[in-house]
């Protein structure tokens, strides 16, 4: 009897522990993949200069300063609007119909799949308001999708700073905004910029927001101004891998692409996850 | 002064906050406002008609019978419930080779009554051509009234031919299957994977293991999804083809395993927080009268976290529903009713993605993918809610 318990115990555990590892397995798989096969394309020429050869040779470097813009102006749109709602929200009414509703539509804002966002983009931004096909338009776009993200990251940081941290400053003779801007956030800081590394992370991944607002296949030159068009490493690996007028011989152009894309989410993750494990200890 | 910028500062972070929660809804009414012009459009292509012989006891064709019409499908106009005559198909261009530019006069201002000539000769005639060249008060021709795309022609048509001539076909049945078709069997992979390593992360693993595990969960989420849709591509595809031994390795099973992937860690985290929050005077209590740590699992954590388990398995399905560049790369994309999960298909997001570049701004196409974007966001929506229910019906126990 209590023979075949233990005995259903190790089947049982075996078997969620290769279920781990199979996880594990599939990622390292895919990674495996990338680097293998992206690795000998990466160079200095691969990195500083543009396609040439019809997509099969030169570089990726207009795609490498689009992502680089939108990660610029997205952060720039969602970061204080996000912030402002977080504190709005924790710090100020914390449960009226207001912040209620602010909530729940935060979560269903986390919810809508990334081509809805590019379908409201497109018609908001590029034809209502007339940005046209721009870094602007596919900025606001990826702003948006990056919102809910930062709110709960922010709300999460908030909520995180210690009561006896506002007692005491409002003890000290401080007003509500001055207690918020001298002690809530600053404490709440480090917990704000890991949101802001994950979606930039986000941010350089997305391809569907910005299909219709900002990406273009193939540009001369680097963008002037924030209504041009840009182009964006997930929308070039998406080009290169599927409509290129050589797939075959652009495979290693899209292989160096998504191991750059990976190289930037591994250094986004690793960056917040040093910063989180200081600030733990910090504390 | 203080007291006044401090209000002033209190009312940006309030708009802020309202301008977020407001999104969602702008979101709503804009799709709404974009594709609700569908129902107001004609079946036929726009500045387009059809002119028959008068005779024709037809007055109407709908969009289907139209399209086979002038596939050649239906070759008679008993099949559609006229009369015993062979249908004989007029394209605008045939005009030219029927009539000398002179015969059609200085800037074809004779085309409407040469037009007229041939369809008052030809009683079987079906004639597609620009309205401007319809000859309004001619006799002996007769043009189809046109109808207004209907609702039953969008939810229930089991065709989706945007670009068909010259009845485009708008029916979203084929691409709804598709997504329904390769998130399900996504989530049949997906749900033991995840449960189990959830179980595993949160009851057995120890910490060292732990640090391992998480943040390749984390990073298995960062991944872009254009970067899996990539592998898929080009390593899970061939593999599909050669096991299956099918003519192309890009189906909805291949779909269903690059998005088995992608909702992985959103199950896990989930799944693994449901878990976590199990009290441990209970584990302590089943542990008490004899259970071993597995019997303590299945027969205590696993109910009690149930709930949060499912919401994470409903939320898994919403994440693959809507997810598109993987999808778009791997399905093969084709717009018709799946009969098995070896066969190419094609998901909502994906057609949105596909076509919208190709569809021309405000006309029947365009509106056509707006309504299908508020289909699918009405969709994940719903998903969503019903997770939130799932997981708030456990405190309402309590």
């Amino acid at each position: 009897m209590i023979q075949t318990k233990k005995i259903k115990e190790q089947i049982a555990f075996s078997v969620f522990r290769l279920h781990g590892f199979m996880v594990l397995g599939v990622l390292l798989w895919i990674l495996g993949f990338i680097i293998y096969n992206g690795i000998g394309v990466i160079s200095w020429e691969f990195i500083f200069s543009a396609p040439t050869d019809g997509m099969t040779g030169g570089g990726i470097f207009p795609a490498i300063v689009g992502t680089f813009y939108l990660i610029i102006g997205s952060t720039l749109f969602a970061f204080p609007l996000g912030i402002m709602s977080a504190i709005y929200t924790v710090e100020y009414a914390k449960n009226n119909w207001l912040t209620k509703f602010i909530r729940i539509m935060t979560n269903n804002l986390a919810s809508i799949p990334s081509i809805v966002f590019g379908l409201f983009g497109m018609t908001l931004f590029v034809n209502t308001l007339g940005f046209g096909d721009s870094i602007l338009a596919g900025s606001l776009t990826l702003g948006l999708l990056i919102l809910p993200v930062v709110i709960r990251t922010t709300e999460e940081a908030l909520k995180a700073v210690p009561k006896t941290y506002r007692l005491g400053s409002t003890a000290l003779g401080a007003n509500k905004i001055q207690t918020i801007k001298r002690v809530v956030l600053p404490a709440a800081f480090p917990n704000i910029i890991t949101g802001l590394i994950l979606s930039i992370g986000r941010i350089s991944g997305e391809t569907a927001p910005i299909l219709f607002t900002v990406a273009a296949y193939f540009l001369p030159q680097l963008p002037h101004s924030i209504f041009d068009q840009a182009m964006a490493l997930p929308y070039h690996l998406y080009v290169l891998a599927t409509s290129g007028t050589d797939i075959e011989a652009a495979r290693p152009m899209a292989y160096g692409t998504a191991l750059v894309l990976i190289v930037i989410v591994l250094l986004m993750n690793t960056l917040a996850g040093i910063i989180k494990k200081r600030f733990e200890k910090n504390k | 002064m203080k007291k006044f910028i401090d209000k002033l500062i209190e009312g940006l972070l309030k708009l802020s906050g309202t301008v977020t929660g407001i999104t969602v809804l702008l979101i709503i009414v804009f799709l709404f406002k974009e594709g609700s012009g569908l129902f107001q459009s004609s079946t036929v292509e726009k500045g387009y008609t059809l002119l028959v012989n008068s005779e024709n006891p037809i007055d109407k064709l709908s969009p289907e019978e139209l399209k086979h019409i002038f596939d050649g499908k239906i070759e008679n106009w008993k099949q559609v419930g006229g009369r015993d005559e062979a249908i004989r198909i007029f394209r605008f261009d045939e005009i030219f080779s029927i009539y000398t530019d002179d015969e059609l006069g200085e800037d074809y201002d004779l085309i409407p009554e040469k037009l007229g000539e041939v369809i008052h000769t030809n009683p079987g005639i079906i004639a597609y051509i620009p309205q401007k060249y319809a000859a309004k008060n001619s006799r002996g021709i007769k043009e189809l009234i046109q109808e207004k795309i209907g609702l039953s022609d969008y939810f229930l048509g089991e065709e989706w031919l945007p670009t068909a001539t010259p009845a485009p076909l708008f029916g979203i049945l084929p691409l709804l299957f598709g997504t329904l078709l390769v998130s399900f069997i996504a989530i049949l992979i997906a749900i033991p994977l995840g449960v189990g390593v959830a179980i595993y992360l949160a009851e057995i693993a120890n910490e060292r293991i732990r640090k391992l595990l998480k943040p390749a969960i984390e990073l298995l989420a960062g991944i872009p999804s254009v970067v899996y849709g990539f592998f898929g591509l080009v390593v899970l595809a061939p593999i599909v083809q050669k096991t299956g031994n099918l003519d192309l390795g890009e189906t909805a099973f291949t779909g269903s395993l690059i998005l088995a992937i992608m909702a992985l860690p959103t199950i896990i985290s989930i799944a693994e927080d449901a878990l976590r929050t199990t009290p441990k005077a209970m584990r302590d209590a089943s542990l008490a009268l004899g259970a071993n740590k597995w019997q303590t699992i299945y027969k205590v954590v696993i109910p009690f976290a149930s709930s949060g388990i499912a919401a994470a398995v409903v939320l898994g399905v919403g994440r693959a529903i809507g997810e598109t560049m993987a999808v778009l790369m791997v399905t093969g994309n084709a717009a018709v009713i799946p009969h098995s999960m070896f066969e190419s298909v094609r998901t909502i997001p994906a057609t949105i993605a596909a076509e919208l570049g190709e569809a021309p701004s405000g006309g029947t196409h365009y509106q056509a993918l707006f309504l299908l974007g508020a289909v699918l966001f009405i969709i994940t929506l719903t998903i969503s809610i019903v997770a939130e229910i799932i997981s708030s019906r456990k405190m309402i126990k309590e």
